[in-house]
């Protein structure tokens, strides 16, 4: 398999020069990042051109990368001070309530990310295309529903969840959540126990919507452990 | 003579023929579908979310609950993209397990399906003979998880435990007599590995009894041939996996063209479809219940002469065995840092894709680093399914949107997540 994951690599990288911002293999997957200005070019050439027959796009998925590397937990203050002590203060992704904004973003620029992944079923190869919508305020790529018909629902759902905007979809409605939702539940920002909660309400006779009640809580604190200590060899990338 | 106009109807959420909570509003022109606009999400639970705030082992009992009528097939395509960030080695004797309860699973699901299938068609005694087989292959998931659906029994480098001894046994009650819970009992005598053998010699007869009822049924026929029909260009663009794809005549097995575990090392064969109507995916899916069958005896024999581990004994990823815990001071630090903080992942990202019965089941995995999953996204075939709904009602009649639903093997866990 490495071997021909390397040729596929290859092979994008001398069919597609210019068009492609980066190739890169890891764990025997290739992930290559494309503009959205070249992506339909990129998808029609991936779909048609021999050398790659991707027939189907298998999925397409929304990323919020805005808090990637932050933890909760900074094991090396806290080994002095201890578990508690040790928690950080503040608005972190799993501790944010009602009205609460998170204190940073990361990878600002690059926060969200429309990452697809398409088999050639005739050649047998997987590739990642993954890409990157260039305004965080308002995140906006062009719809693959033109090259894969699949993408359609896929793209509604990476609309609902992360607010990512596909232009020129033919029916961007929201998919996954309920009628006359507010918000992108899976944003990172979006707070797990959510903003709002619902009751029927007997004097006025119908369904309320009023703040959530439920305190937040983290019950393992997201932590990094530098060591890596089982591997045995790291894998030779390195992540954005 | 009045005009008759195009109407909407609403179908669902509510409806049992719609296999859950599937809301359909179908434009009609008389008893024609015009249009079909499924409306999805009524049991949307943020799975992958609430993956993203738990340490990676506590999101296994969330996959069993995706498509809950094939539950370990879930766990196993989240550990697998696990395993894939950390590069842990699995046992064998685990790996075997592993393909022999992920076939029992896909038996699992396609009895619930050719259940409710012929039900929604009209049907009712398959539905009877398949939750019989059913019970069976729910006491082998209890023997070896203690739980007969939801069984959170594959982990990250192999599985929780090895296969039992002995099976549960039923006992004698005020509604069952001591004679029925002999009868009951009379196969489970000796280990999980004799019960599923004495399960593997009598299935391929319960499936001769399900074609005898459905294979040349004329009514049977009359609902499923040419309905429904997808070409194998379409079904690419559609985004079809597994059975279906096959049903379409497209011979493609992740098991067979990318195998993981220990596929390459059994024996079967991958059905395949020509017209890619509801019939052609029935006869597919009926093939693959006895493939796996197939499957699983082979297993069995190969368990049989192979005792050893079952979890992988890198304890920076599974916890020490219980006597360790006891005697040992390091086994101790691992047992309660896994169940403190568990184990951390090299940053980095996967997709791992599994041959789940519904079709291709993936895992797209980010990690940065730390104790929880950066996005989990699951990739669930039905969801690819259901949005070819409007494509393949079309032209058809609205009692045929329920052979439609029922052919693309709908579970709203998987496809809401």
């Amino acid at each position: 398999m490495s071997n021909s994951t390397q040729q596929l690599a290859d092979a994008l990288r001398a069919a597609f020069v210019d068009k492609l911002e980066a190739v890169t293999v890891a764990y025997d997957e290739v992930n290559a990042d494309v503009s959205a200005q070249n992506l339909i070019e990129v998808a029609t050439g991936l779909r048609d051109d021999d050398a790659f027959r991707f027939e189907q796009l298998v999925d397409l998925s929304g990323v919020d990368y805005s808090q990637y590397g932050r933890v909760e937990w900074q094991t090396e203050d806290a080994s002095r001070a201890g578990f508690c002590r040790g928690v950080e203060e503040g608005a972190t992704m799993g501790r944010l309530q009602f009205g609460d904004e998170l204190e940073s973003l990361v990878n600002q620029g690059r926060r969200f990310a429309a990452v697809s992944h398409l088999i050639s079923y005739s050649l047998n190869r997987r590739l990642r295309l993954r890409v990157f919508a260039a305004d965080d305020d308002f995140p906006i790529v062009p719809t693959l529903t033109g090259v894969w018909a699949s993408a359609d629902w896929y793209e509604r759902e990476a609309f609902d969840l992360f607010g990512i905007l596909f232009s020129d979809h033919p029916d961007l409605r929201r998919i996954l959540t309920d009628y006359g939702f507010v918000g992108h539940p899976f944003r990172k920002d979006f707070p797990l126990v959510g903003n709002v909660e619902m009751r029927y309400d007997p004097e006025r006779e119908r369904v309320v919507y009023e703040p959530v009640t439920i305190e937040p809580r983290v019950l393992v604190p997201r932590v990094k452990r530098e060591d890596h200590r089982y591997l045995a060899d790291e894998p030779d990338e390195a992540q954005n | 003579m009045p005009d008759i106009k195009n109407y909407t109807l609403n179908f669902g959420p509510q409806h049992p023929a719609a296999h859950g909570v599937l809301r359909l509003v179908l434009e009609m022109d008389g008893e024609v579908i015009e249009r079909a606009d499924p409306h999805i999400g009524l049991l949307h639970r943020g799975t992958e979310k609430l993956a993203e705030t738990k340490p990676y082992n506590q999101t296994i009992g969330y996959m069993d609950r995706l498509d809950y009528v094939s539950m370990m097939c879930n766990e196993h395509g989240y550990v697998l993209a696990i395993e894939k960030l950390l590069g842990v080695e699995i046992p064998e004797r685990a790996q075997y397990i592993r393909v022999m309860f992920d076939e029992i699973t896909r038996i699992l699901n396609h009895l619930m399906w050719i259940g409710t299938h012929a039900l929604d068609v009209g049907a009712m005694t398959m539905f009877l003979y398949a939750f019989r087989e059913r019970e069976d292959l729910m006491d082998m998931y209890e023997a070896v998880s203690g739980a007969r659906m939801h069984a959170a029994y594959y982990r990250p480098g192999g599985v929780a435990r090895d296969l039992p001894e002995t099976m549960p046994q039923y006992l004698e009650s005020r509604w069952r007599s001591k004679k029925e819970a002999d009868r009951l009992n009379q196969n489970r005598q000796g280990s999980l590995l004799d019960f599923a053998e004495d399960f593997v010699r009598r299935f391929p007869g319960y499936v001769d009894e399900y074609e005898t009822l459905l294979t040349d049924n004329r009514i049977w026929k009359q609902r499923t041939v040419d309905i429904g029909v997808v070409s194998p260009e379409r079904a690419y663009q559609l985004g079809f996996t597994g059975p279906m794809l096959r049903g379409s005549g497209v011979e493609w097995d992740i098991r067979k063209k990318q195998p993981y575990e220990v596929y390459d090392r059994v024996d079967f064969d991958i059905p395949v479809g020509t017209n890619g109507d509801c019939y052609d995916r029935y006869l597919v899916r009926i093939e693959e219940m006895r493939q796996s069958n197939h499957i699983i005896k082979q297993c069995i024999d190969w368990l049989r002469g192979n005792p050893g581990l079952v979890l992988t004994d890198n304890h920076k990823v599974a916890p020490p065995r219980r006597e360790e815990i006891k005697a040992d001071m390091e086994g101790l630090i691992h047992h309660f840092k896994l169940f403190t903080e568990g184990y951390t992942l090299p940053p980095g990202e996967v997709y791992t894709a599994i041959e789940h019965p519904k079709g291709e089941f993936g895992v797209y995995l980010i990690s940065d680093g730390a104790n929880k999953p950066y996005r989990v996204k699951v990739r669930a075939p039905g969801f690819a399914h259901l949005s070819s709904m409007n494509e393949m009602a079309q032209g058809h009649m609205l009692a045929d949107v329920v052979a439609i639903i029922g052919t693309q093997d709908i579970v709203f866990g998987e496809i809401d997540r």
